[in-house]
């Protein structure tokens, strides 16, 4: 008996239910709760963390004060795109640093902003977890490794136009 | 990888990385003997037993502490409650890369030791909690718990007896701290990833305030080939006392050839892992540095590398293992933008609960990043280095959890061994100057 928020679809929904007997009580349903919901926009607006409350049966400040902990919930709109270059110690070793402002240049943003086209968002980000195919960085949920110059310009040229 | 192969068993895992089809269930049937010991450990062996066999093959835990693994299991208390085995998949110390590994091509490994692992501890719902960024691998672990539900080895009644057992993956989402225990387990109830106070120990009172024991995703995938060895067969893989079985190594940095490697425990030192098995340093350079159990670890120089490479003897040169992350620094490497930016880690990390923790990382980092930016408007003073030094002093030993000390002593060893280039910075002879580090 799924019933919809304000702006979570009924997918939501059928997906937490599915989950519910895994966990003892609601409220470690939290972060499955809170990827769930950024799947529906790419990001937590304010319904949305309203409705994940609801849902939880806690206050709105409470799924905020949770999802603020965590960097991979959007608690701003990003683009269709989010590459996130990993900068921390092994990456930095094979030349993140140079990647990182190549793709500043190419995309003609900072580090932390989006394209003007909302196509682009474009992040640094700590040790990914792939340090021995350094340097990488994440595009949306994908890992690309053993990055350089032409393969980071490939991928942005890749994605510039069509389906993100 | 059967015990009745006429070659010596020397590696565990390293055979079976790099092929796809290899995670499949039917490959872990036919090429490792899989799910045997599950059947056998249910059937025919307490609960006392399998931990026996796993203290007498010294297996130590994966994750960075080198806890008993053995040990860590007996101290769960018998009582009536649930018990938990959490499986620790966070892999955030920079520089480790092992157990994504495990996860891509012998899922099946880790599946079958959380069985052999629940029934030790009495779990009959076991959650394994893995970092966020691994969208990839945390589906590949579902397929193949998938796999192992439609054969019945998870579930109720598995492989045909009474016991009952679930596993459930839990997906963090970008916080470094959850690697750390009790970070984890508040994580996995809906928390934030604040470290908690000890005691009460997980053992005690962890996953939904009840016993729990949380394990590495590599210690626990090694259980099944303990039990399949035999407990000392399994310790004279390691040629070192007190370590039994082999090590997964991440090796990154400025090497020949990066990779994650499987060595016996304590069967090389330094110095062989870097030249037999990274085949040297790249480009020709000479080595100036090595950071050798993930960036907590503090740093090695040059000249200190024929150590052998397990936890105590790193231990008695003043470092240490930690999650066998190797990463090897060039004579080329900045040290002083190196350590900047293992301490903006620390600083972005640190979950702030504690004041020396978030203070003193923040300071460290403003004070490091004043020193490589600002080294010629006289805004960094030589007292910095000396100041750096006795920040990282008061945060050792001064915090809830271990990433205060994970912070604090890269600082320390980093301008002990390396404080001519700090010095340089300060006096502002180095004139380059990159946007990161
Ligand atoms: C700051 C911090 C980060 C940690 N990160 C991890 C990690 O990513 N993976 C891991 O297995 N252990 C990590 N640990 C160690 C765990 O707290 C714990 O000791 C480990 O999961 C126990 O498993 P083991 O006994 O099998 O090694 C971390 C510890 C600290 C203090
Ligand atoms: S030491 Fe740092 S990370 Fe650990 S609990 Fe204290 S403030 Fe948090």
């Amino acid at each position: 008996m799924a019933t919809t928020g304000k702006v979570l679809s009924e997918k939501f929904y059928t997906a937490m239910k599915k989950l519910e007997p895994r966990y003892p009580n609601k409220k470690a349903l939290i972060l499955p709760a809170l990827h769930e919901a950024q799947k529906e926009h790419g990001w937590l607006s304010k319904e949305t963390l309203e409705d994940v409350a609801n849902y939880i049966g806690v206050h709105p400040a409470q799924i905020r004060e949770v999802a603020s902990f965590y960097t991979m919930y959007n608690l701003k709109p990003v683009g269709k795109m989010h590459l996130k270059i990993c900068t921390n110690v092994a990456c930095c070793l094979r030349g993140a640093d140079e990647l990182m402002e190549y793709a500043e240049k190419k995309l003609a943003i900072k580090c932390g902003e989006t394209t003007p086209d909302g196509r682009f968002t474009l992040s640094e980000e700590e040790c990914l977890g792939a340090c021995t195919t350094a340097p990488a960085m994440m595009a949306n949920d994908d890992y690309i490794e053993n990055l350089d110059i032409n393969s980071l310009s490939d991928f942005i040229e890749k994605n510039k136009g069509g389906q993100a | 990888m059967s015990v009745e192969a006429n070659t010596p068993v020397t590696k565990l895992f390293e055979p079976h990385f790099w092929k796809d089809s290899n995670r499949k269930l039917e490959y872990y049937l036919d090429k490792m003997d899989g799910y045997k010991m599950a059947k056998k450990v249910l059937t025919e062996m307490t609960p006392d037993q399998v931990i026996d066999e796993v203290k007498k093959a010294n297996l130590r835990g994966r994750g960075g502490a080198g806890f008993p693994m053995g040990m860590k299991w007996s101290f769960i208390p018998k009582v009536d409650k649930p018990k938990y085995l959490v499986i620790n998949a966070d892999e955030s110390e920079p520089g480790t890369c092992k157990d994504r590994q495990i996860i891509r091509y012998t899922p099946h490994a880790l599946i079958e030791g959380i069985i052999i692992g629940s029934h030790a501890i009495g779990c009959k719902h076991s959650y394994i909690y893995i970092r966020g960024e691994y969208a990839r691998e945390a589906k590949l672990l579902q397929e193949a718990i998938d796999e192992a539900y439609a054969k019945g080895y998870l579930g109720q009644n598995i492989l045909g007896t009474q016991n009952t057992l679930d596993i459930t993956i839990h997906r963090g989402a970008g916080a470094y701290i959850c690697g750390e225990e009790t970070g984890l387990l508040n994580s996995l109830e809906g928390k934030r990833g604040e470290p908690r106070v000890k005691p009460p120990f997980p053992a005690v009172s962890g996953a939904f305030a009840c016993p729990t024991a949380v394990n590495n995703v590599e210690s626990v995938a090694t259980v099944p080939f303990v039990m399949r060895m035999g407990g000392d067969n399994f310790a004279k893989l390691g040629k070192i006392d007190k370590s039994g079985g082999t090590r997964l190594i991440s090796l990154s940095g400025h090497v020949n050839k990066p990779g994650v490697y499987e060595i016996g425990a304590g069967s090389m030192t330094l110095r062989q892992i870097i030249e037999d098995l990274g085949g040297g340093v790249w480009k020709g350079r000479k080595l100036k540095a090595v950071v050798p159990g993930g960036s907590s670890a503090p740093v090695l120089s040059a000249d200190e590398i024929d150590v052998v490479y397990d936890v105590e003897p790193l231990q008695k040169v003043g470092t240490m293992m930690g999650s066998a992350a190797i990463m090897v620094c060039d004579d080329t490497t900045d040290m002083v933008k190196l350590l900047l930016r293992v301490t903006k880690f620390y600083a972005h990390e640190s979950c702030g609960q504690c004041t020396p923790c978030r203070e003193g990382c923040q300071w460290m980092e403003s004070i490091l990043h004043r020193i490589v930016h600002h080294p010629h408007d006289g805004k960094a003073k030589p007292s910095d280095i000396d100041m750096l030094t006795d920040i990282a002093g008061n945060i050792g030993g001064k915090t809830l959890c271990a990433l205060g000390d994970a912070a604090a002593g890269p600082v320390i060893s980093f301008i002990k061994k390396f404080r001519p280039e700090f010095e340089a910075y300060v006096r502002g002879d180095v004139k380059e100057r990159v946007r990161h580090a």
